[in-house]
């Protein structure tokens, strides 16, 4: 996979060195992103990035697209209104776990059911890291966090399956110990027609790993990498043998099913020939 | 109304809530996002139907943030845009009702109350959100909100929001209570020719010089649509005229304050009110919505009595018509304030009156309006002509 060395393009370099934590993973999956952008061929004037709240949110000021920066767990919902504003143009959402299917739950399952042609990329770290380090739906059970002193007692949300289940036509799952998978995978969301999930596992050292004796960065990702197993591998395997583990790939992806935009533009069609 | 064309100013006979639909195609608008809650959702009704037929858009958001979110992301891509609900959804909105103000996205915001607190009376009326229209949302921020009576001034005071909003890059609220937009009265709607219509003002340099909150030549930036070839960053944070987060107080402090500058200095611009029998008053009125139409014809009976009693009648809610409402207090023994709720625009009245007047309410809630009665009795209790 050929490096771009165009992605300074695509980057507000004047507002560089990022404040995310050395060694956080949100780099690597910002990096899989603009990259996956770039081979796109996508003019930037033509793409928004809109985010929530969150150590992932902060992604879009750094690049050099049209951005915002919203409320908590809201992006989807002024994404929407972008993509049915304009849907000839080019719209990502970026999330993290907490921002996406904790306070924003309800707007993820929705757009997955409209199937509105917006790509959102889920940065999972199984932690609020910009808040102080509180447990997500995603922390693992037993795993400590500011707000689970003494180990999470919640079931987790397994965010590919949540998005299958509420009607996305495109899930993928990659992790932040591949960034050219990464890519791969969001190309494949950025292609798709409507609405696309990637969900990325990634590393907050800082405040999950910090509590869960996984405080060095290349450790974390290296942990988080061995539980991850090829989609096509976890076929052959028993449920059993998959407990613990997570799916890397195409998950789930559907063609052929109608666009939100393109079925409202077919429902205007409709009214305004009731006029003549 | 069936058809989109007027041909010279129309009549028409139609219920408060389809002329808030009607005005707002007219004014331009072209994305609504809402979701069903009573008693505004004959708004979305009709506007679901209409905007299509105009090339516009309507969407049923899975919740009021939802909704809130959906018309600003629109309108920061250049649409004019609407959101109707009412007391709860009112409040779910707020937060992202402080981001429009934040960012500064034209928007128009349609309350049409009911009772509260809670769930309260979701069928009948209330004048429950006069305070929290105006601080509903934390942090300091400008307000308008216009608050018609009579459903002509539904239509245009509708156009008018749509206009502000543009104008002064806010959100602008529209107030109607369930009176107001479940009566059905003839009203007359202007050709379109007649409407003064205002598009917010977009950038006059290339998008290498735009800087989003470049406020040098006026308190309202100069206002770029996303994907227009100009690309810029906006957030909720505290921002600089670049449009990119800051925690120097310096500028939190001199951009928040002219964010305020927007209404405060240009108060004659937004301001509307209508006196009704004031001149000679030596009581008086200050109300609006429905419990303006039930004061007015108990001026006229007491009137006949001989009292001398006038009403102010603010369609500008916030900004509070601060300078007429002291006006008549120096002629004024005593103002009644008449409202469905249990006492918010009094404090107002109370606040820019200084004490000229005795200030007192005539407060009723539970779902019925403010009858004719009940305001002539106080006023005729306030007389001393018993």
């Amino acid at each position: 996979m050929p490096v771009s060395l165009k992605l300074e393009n695509l980057l507000r370099m004047e507002h560089l060195p990022h404040m995310w934590c050395p060694g956080c993973g949100i780099g690597i999956i910002v990096k899989a992103m603009l990259r996956a952008i770039d081979a796109m061929g996508w003019d930037p004037r033509d793409v928004a990035v809109i985010s929530g709240i969150g150590c992932t949110s902060r992604a879009p000021g750094y690049l050099n697209m049209n951005t915002l920066h919203t409320t908590h767990g809201r992006a989807l919902t002024f994404a929407t209104g972008f993509k049915l504003a304009r849907p000839d143009k080019q719209v990502i959402v970026i999330s993290g776990d907490g921002d996406a299917t904790a306070i924003g739950g309800n707007h993820l399952i929705h757009s997955c059911r409209r199937n509105i042609d917006i790509t959102e990329i889920i940065v999972n770290n199984n932690i609020y890291g910009m808040t102080g380090g509180q447990y997500s739906p995603t922390t693992p059970l037993g795993a400590k966090a500011a707000t689970a002193p003494w180990g999470m007692v919640e079931p987790s949300f397994d965010i590919a399956k949540l998005c299958i289940g509420a009607g996305a036509t495109y899930v993928a799952r990659g992790h932040v110990g591949s960034g050219v998978q990464l890519e791969r995978l969001i190309r494949g969301g950025l292609k798709h027609k409507g609405f696309a999930i990637i969900e990325a596992l990634s590393n907050c050292h800082t405040q999950f790993g910090r509590r869960n004796k996984l405080s060095d960065p290349i450790e974390l990702i290296n942990h988080i990498a061995a539980k991850t197993i090829n989609v096509k591998e976890a076929a052959k395997i028993s449920p059993e043998e998959m407990r613990g583990k997570f799916a890397v790939g195409i998950l789930f992806q559907e063609e052929g099913r109608e666009e939100y935009c393109e079925a409202y533009n077919r429902l205007i069609q409709r009214a305004q020939a009731t006029l003549h | 109304m069936s058809n989109s064309q007027h041909l010279g100013r129309q009549i028409e006979f139609m219920p408060g809530n389809e002329v808030v639909a009607e005005a707002a195609l007219a004014a331009g608008c072209r994305f609504f996002a809402g979701y069903p809650i009573t008693p505004s959702s004959e708004i979305a009704h009709h506007i679901s139907k209409r905007l299509p037929e105009v090339g516009g858009k309507f969407i049923q958001m899975e919740d009021e943030i939802a909704a809130m979110g959906a018309i600003i992301g629109a309108s920061l891509c250049g649409l004019k845009v609407m959101t109707a609900t009412s007391g709860p959804g009112f409040s779910l909105k707020q937060e992202n009702i402080g981001f429009a103000c934040m960012v500064e996205a034209p928007c128009v915001i349609v309350n049409v109350m009911r009772g509260g607190p809670s769930t309260g009376l979701p069928t009948q009326l209330g004048q429950s959100d006069i305070q929290q229209t105006r601080w509903g949302t934390h942090g300091d921020r400008p307000v308008i909100a216009l608050a018609p009576a009579y459903l002509d001034e539904v239509y245009t005071e509708t156009v008018r929001a749509f206009n502000l909003a543009e104008r002064f890059r806010m959100p602008v609220f529209v107030l109607i209570d369930e009176v107001i937009g479940h009566l059905s009265e003839r009203l007359e709607i202007p050709d379109p020719s007649e409407l003064e219509i205002i598009d917010r003002v977009g950038p006059n340099v290339p998008p290498e010089e735009y800087i989003p909150y470049d406020s040098s030549q006026s308190d309202v930036p100069p206002m770029a649509a996303y994907f227009s070839g100009y690309r810029f960053h906006m957030t909720g944070l505290n921002h600089d005229r670049t449009g990119f987060p800051t925690t120097t107080q310096s500028i939190c402090h001199s951009e928040n304050v002219r964010s305020m500058r927007k209404v405060e200095d240009h108060i004659a611009e937004i301001e509307k009110f209508e006196n009704y029998l004031t001149d000679d008053a030596e009581i008086g009125i200050i109300t609006f919505g429905s419990s303006a139409r039930a004061a007015i014809v108990a001026i006229d009976d007491a009137r006949q009595r001989g009292v001398k009693v006038g009403m102010l009648r603010p369609l500008t809610l916030w900004p509070f018509p601060e300078q007429a409402a002291f006006e008549l207090s120096k002629h004024c023994k005593t103002i009644i304030v008449p409202e469905a709720n249990l006492g918010q625009l009094i404090y107002e009245v109370q606040r820019v009156t200084k004490g000229n007047s005795e200030v007192v309410g005539v407060n009723k809630v539970g779902g019925v309006p403010i009858y004719p009665g009940e305001v002539f009795d106080k006023i005729v209790e306030c007389s001393g002509k018993k």
